[in-house]
């Protein structure tokens, strides 16, 4: 990572001096609009800046893993959270409500997990009621007419606002792992502008599957398809959010992370939406673009593509894979008849293989990380379990092809992503130690300088 | 849908093709971009209803026809003792699944390139008719100030 470091000049004050050995001076922010900021107010802020920075540091470098209380590890422990929320929710809620959680993310990811737990709770539990209950409602004839005070909810199912929270929340891990201290107003501009993307891409892509939609269960309380919306305001509401959301990616982080959403929204809505119903091969287009977003993270922090964002960007290809083929085996009626092209429906062997193999790709990455300097070596120690055991159930899967195999497999992949994430995290190489050896070797070279001289 | 209402109303999904019906509110003086839109989306409508009611009654035979004859390869009854439908497991039906959508596929492909169409049509068209109607609009509250 490239980082301009200038000589400050010498300053009275004893504490600040250790402050500069320790630090970076005015760095090349690669978020522009931060870049503005610290500009403005360099004097100003600059101790309390670095001080915050070394509080945040400290607590990492003590690597204790109980010392959960930083601001970073928040967004990552966040969607682990949210998966457990969203389990207890489906375990309770019979009922069909309209508000469908999550659809088809990016890449398939576990929000159709959720809707899929849904359906198989309702399934084997009281059937009759909660069917009953959501057809009364359906029989009736409703007014094509937009209900305002329906819209928030109504946009909110259309831009599948909680599949883009899970998608910001792995762009806000690629931010946190990219190794230089953490900016806050880069991060959130970044997590807005990721979701905003996402939301467009989402609106779009349920724009074109209206009548798929409707034919499978998973998807047929969507907006478009019960008419609570017309085809052009979901277009113009995409347009809303893509633009300017790309335009902030853009403008208030760097162009490449603008760029990179831009090119995220084409890949998901005019390659994967149409290939899903042509070949087998959108399966890994989708893959990409789930690992798309914590790339995007990485580049707002650093602003350049290293080998560490796409490390985890591969992280997030191979996990995509176990996850998704899990989840399509027990789809395979619905897929068949919607006219969907998935390998567990055309080719199960390869469907199987390919997530066993992506399993234990998972626990080669997890290697690297350390080489690549972005973790300590304690990460594939850390993570070995439970890449061990995914990779077991991913073998099991292989080996028996049903339907609790799959099951075990999708939901062990739904803790196993922000497992892997958080611990990554708590391993990451602080920054703060790199610069320490860099200074040290420094200058030891200068006082063998020195000693040579006279 | 009520006689007095000036919009359109969307139905419950069809046993057939699981698309909901739209009944279309037809302005007294429809102008003729607002006539083409509404006869694309019924057109749209209808080319849609007779497409997945085929073929969801195609996949229903089908699998009726494929389970009947792996029941009977297998010498088991369409129903049991207990009058309960008798079912194949999934692995079994994944085969049935494979063969259908391979298939379908073309015909699939030929709807996907039809559907793509007209929904962009319709869109569009719906754009321009909300871009007349804005206009009017603006143009009527001028022309009311003025007065």
């Amino acid at each position: 990572m490239s980082a301009a470091r200038r000589c400050r000049p010498p300053r009275a004050l004893a504490g600040l001096f250790v402050w500069h050995l320790r630090n970076t001076g005015i760095r090349q922010i690669p978020c522009q609009f931060v870049n503005l900021c610290h500009v403005a107010n360099e004097k100003l802020i600059t101790f309390q800046y670095f001080n915050f920075l070394k509080r945040m540091y400290v607590t990492q470098c003590n690597k204790d893993l109980s010392q959960q209380a930083k601001p970073k590890s928040d967004s990552i422990v966040s969607p682990f959270h949210e998966h457990q929320q969203l389990h207890r929710e489906k375990k309770v809620v019979h009922k069909i409500s309209p508000v469908s959680p999550v659809h088809q993310s990016w890449s398939e990811t576990s929000s159709r997990s959720e809707l899929r737990e849904m359906k198989s709770a309702v399934e084997t539990e009281d059937s009759v009621t909660p069917v009953g209950a959501e057809s009364k409602e359906d029989r009736q004839w409703k007014e094509m007419k937009l209900q305002l005070d329906d819209l928030p909810g109504i946009l909110a199912r259309l831009s599948k606002v909680k599949l883009t929270a899970l998608v910001v929340s792995t762009t806000s891990a690629g931010f946190a792992m990219a190794p230089v201290p953490f900016e806050l107003t880069c991060f959130l501009l970044a997590s807005l502008g990721t979701g905003l993307a996402s939301c467009a891409a989402n609106s779009i892509n349920q724009f074109f599957e209206v009548p798929f939609d409707s034919n499978m269960n998973r998807t047929k309380n969507r907006p478009l398809v019960r008419g609570q919306i017309s085809p052009l305001l979901a277009v113009c509401f995409a347009a809303s959010c893509g633009i300017p959301g790309i335009a902030l990616l853009t403008l208030g982080v760097n162009p490449l992370t603008g760029a990179l959403g831009a090119f995220n929204i084409f890949l998901y809505t005019c390659c994967y939406t149409p290939l899903k119903r042509m070949s087998i091969s959108n399966t890994w287009v989708g893959a990409v673009v789930g690992a798309i977003p914590p790339i995007m993270g990485w580049t707002a922090a650093t602003g350049s593509l290293d080998a560490g964002a796409l490390l985890l960007g591969g992280i997030l290809y191979s996990w995509q894979f176990p996850h998704f083929n899990a989840l399509s085996w027990g789809l395979r009626e619905d897929y068949s008849r919607g006219g969907y092209c998935m390998m567990s429906v055309t080719h199960p062997g390869l469907c199987r293989r390919v997530a066993l193999r992506h399993c234990l790709a998972l626990i080669g990455l997890s290697t690297v990380a350390p080489v690549l300097n972005i973790t300590t070596w304690t990460f594939p120690v850390i993570s070995l379990p439970i890449n061990l055991y995914i990779s077991y159930l991913g073998f099991r899967f292989y080996r028996d092809a049903d339907r609790s195999s799959s099951r075990k497999l999708f939901f062990c992949s739904l803790w196993h992503l922000p497992m892997l994430l958080l611990v990554m995290f708590t391993c990451k190489k602080s920054v703060l130690e790199k610069e320490d050896k860099g200074d040290l070797l420094g200058k030891s070279h200068e006082r063998a300088v020195e000693i040579r001289l006279p | 849908p009520p006689a007095h209402s000036h919009s359109d109303w969307i139905g419950p999904p069809d046993k057939h093709s699981n698309l909901r019906p739209i009944i279309f509110y037809v302005p007294p003086e429809e102008s003729a971009l607002e006539r083409r839109l509404r006869e694309a989306r019924q057109e749209a409508q209808a080319s849609n209803q007779r497409f997945w009611a085929q073929h969801n009654r195609a996949f229903r035979k089908e699998k009726e026809e494929f389970i009947y004859s792996r029941l009977k390869a297998k010498g088991l009854e369409m129903r049991d003792d207990s009058g309960q439908k008798a079912t194949l497991n999934a692995e079994e039906m994944a085969e049935f699944y494979k063969d259908f959508l391979s298939k379908n596929l073309k015909k699939h492909l030929q709807y996907n390139r039809d559907w793509y169409k007209r929904n962009f049509t319709i869109t569009f068209l719906m754009g321009q008719v909300a871009l007349v109607r804005a206009l009017r609009w603006l143009r009527r509250r001028k022309k009311n100030v003025e007065q």
